[in-house]
């Protein structure tokens, strides 16, 4: 089967710093897979680079067979409408309603009816728990909820692929449990998912596949039980704090400090 | 680093500058022409940039108008003609201080509102979502509101030039003892056609000033919330010299036609 995404040898730089390097994955239509990886190691722009926000200074990306790296602007706009993301802070467009943020896409492409496309909102409102909240404006949101009418506005898309940055960062555990459900739900109906995330137990519940970004490179692909038995250092470092070097000790107890200046420890201390 | 390398860097950053204005003014009017044409947020920018607009622009008008009238007075009285005022008055509005002044305070209100507008939409990746949902912001900011500047400025600025000319009429009956109906024959017998093409002209290319130097400003914002202040800033600065300067060659410009 065609891959739904395709990434091959991807590398980007932005100003001048490389952000990603020699980057291959591929995503399988209804795969779910889950992108790991530390702060600020390129997460973000990987997803970017599916949208085609970022162009690649090398390599190819494939969406649903279609290379989109030389396309035009133009063209892009129509290979994102086959995909929705949810931004890592939700973006939600300011001037408009919960209600018109979320039935965007919709009312944009005028294919449906106003009672249709209130109709999908409200549903999806209702799959993020927030059906109450119509007619309020971003600015009188809480961040998770934020980020919730985000994933609400991803959803009433129907769209076949959706992008997830972070889904569940910011939310407390009822609603984290509930957008992992939501995920698995979408995974059942065959919707191509790809999520960023840095809560492993959504991450082991969810996936399919991961791949682990360390500093702009893959460290890993595969399932999530391989990811589990992986030796590799890198690997391991990511997944249990506890192997991290020995300079990483806690800080002194309040109590402890006296009139002294703290000396902070070093590796050959 | 040595000097001349830096003054290279400055101004290759400003050729780039130019092109990606130049381009971002292509994207916008090419967006006039082909659609879909966002007419909601084009009433609503109409709206905003219009109605918003209004007052200040009549004030400027009345104290413009008000202003001349008692300075032009001045100027007159040696040659014994101040009764000529009016004449003096529209002739100048109509073909400078009224487009002018309008588009200054305009940029003042309007400018730097669409430029912190679409910089903070910028900052907070509003324009990626946009982009993300297979909308084109190009289209759905900067052509509808340079399609709104270039209705609403001509408008506001025949709307200033006439208060303008009543606030000199005032000042002419009040302090300066002028017949109204020598005021207003004179004030009209003065206006000649080319000032009138000049004075609808003018408001149209400053009003597309505004709009593109504000957009571009917005667009262009980088490093957060500092950025949007950066860029709001911007938007007026280089609005108002552009519309000075500009000012400046369209009359030139006519004053070899006419
Ligand atoms: N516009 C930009 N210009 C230059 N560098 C950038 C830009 N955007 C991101 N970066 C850099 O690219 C790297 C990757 O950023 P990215 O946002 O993808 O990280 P991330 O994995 O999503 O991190 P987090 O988990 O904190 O969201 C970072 O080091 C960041 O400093
Ligand atoms: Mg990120």
């Amino acid at each position: 089967m065609e891959p739904m995404i395709a990434f091959t040898d991807v590398r980007l730089t932005l100003g001048d710093r490389l952000i990603l390097k020699d980057v291959s994955f591929e995503v399988q239509p209804g795969e779910t897979r889950v992108v790991l990886g530390g702060s600020g190691s390129g997460k973000t722009t990987l997803l970017r680079l599916v949208l085609g926000l970022y162009r690649p200074d090398r390599g190819s990306i494939l969406v649903a067979g279609q290379d989109i790296t030389g396309l035009p602007e133009r063209d892009l706009f129509q290979v994102r409408q086959q995909m929705a993301m949810v931004f890592q802070d939700a973006a939600l467009f300011d001037s408009l309603s919960v209600r018109e943020n979320v039935g965007y896409r919709l009312w944009e492409q005028g294919l449906l009816s106003d009672e249709e496309i209130e109709q999908k909102a409200l549903e999806s409102l209702k799959f993020v728990g927030l059906d109450d909240i119509l007619d309020k404006m971003p600015a009188e949101l809480s961040g998770g909820m934020r980020k919730r009418v985000g994933i609400a506005r991803a959803l009433a898309s129907g769209a076949k692929t959706l992008l997830y940055d972070e889904p569940t960062a910011g939310l407390d555990p009822i609603n984290t449990c509930l957008i992992g459900r939501l995920i698995l739900r979408l995974k059942a109906m065959g919707v191509t998912q790809v999520v960023v995330t840095h809560d492993l137990e959504t991450a082991y519940r969810v996936a399919d596949r991961m791949i682990l970004v360390v500093k702009g490179r893959l460290a890993f692909d595969g399932t999530p039980d391989e990811l589990r038995r992986c030796e590799r250092p890198e690997v391991r470092q990511f997944l249990d704090p506890g192997s991290l070097p020995s300079e990483w000790k806690p800080l002194p107890n309040r109590d402890d400090i006296t009139g002294e200046p703290v000396s902070v420890s070093r590796r050959d201390s | 680093m040595p000097t001349s390398f830096n003054l290279a860097a400055k101004l290759f950053n400003v050729v780039l500058i130019v092109q990606e204005f130049t381009l971002l003014c292509a994207q916008t009017v090419a967006g006039l022409v082909r659609p879909p044409w966002y007419l909601r947020e084009i009433m609503l920018q109409l709206d905003r940039i219009g109605v918003g607009s209004l007052f200040i622009v009549m004030l400027t008008g009345l104290f413009t108008g008000m202003v001349l009238a008692l300075q032009g007075a001045v100027q007159l009285e040696p040659y014994g003609a101040t009764m000529y005022v009016s004449r003096l008055i529209s002739e100048s509005v109509v073909r400078e201080l009224g487009p002018v002044l309008a588009a200054l305070m305009i940029a003042g209100r309007v400018g730097t509102g669409i430029a912190s507008e679409i910089a903070s939409m910028q900052v907070t990746e509003q324009i990626d979502a946009f982009r993300a949902e297979g909308t084109d912001p190009i289209k759905k900011l900067a052509t509808t509101r340079l399609a709104a500047c270039l209705l609403m400025i001509p408008v506001l600025t025949v709307i200033t030039n006439c208060i303008a000319i009543l606030g000199g009429w005032l000042v002419a009956r009040l302090y300066l003892a002028i017949d109204s109906y020598f005021y207003w024959t004179w004030a009209f017998e003065a206006i000649q056609m080319d000032d009138i093409v000049q004075g609808l002209v003018k408001p149209l290319i400053f009003g597309f000033i505004i709009a593109m130097v504000s957009c571009y400003a917005g667009f262009s914002t980088k490093g957060g919330t500092a950025g949007v202040g950066v860029s709001t800033t911007q938007s007026m600065v280089y609005s108002s010299i552009l519309i000075l300067a500009s000012d400046f060659f369209i009359t030139k410009f006519f004053m070899a036609f006419a």
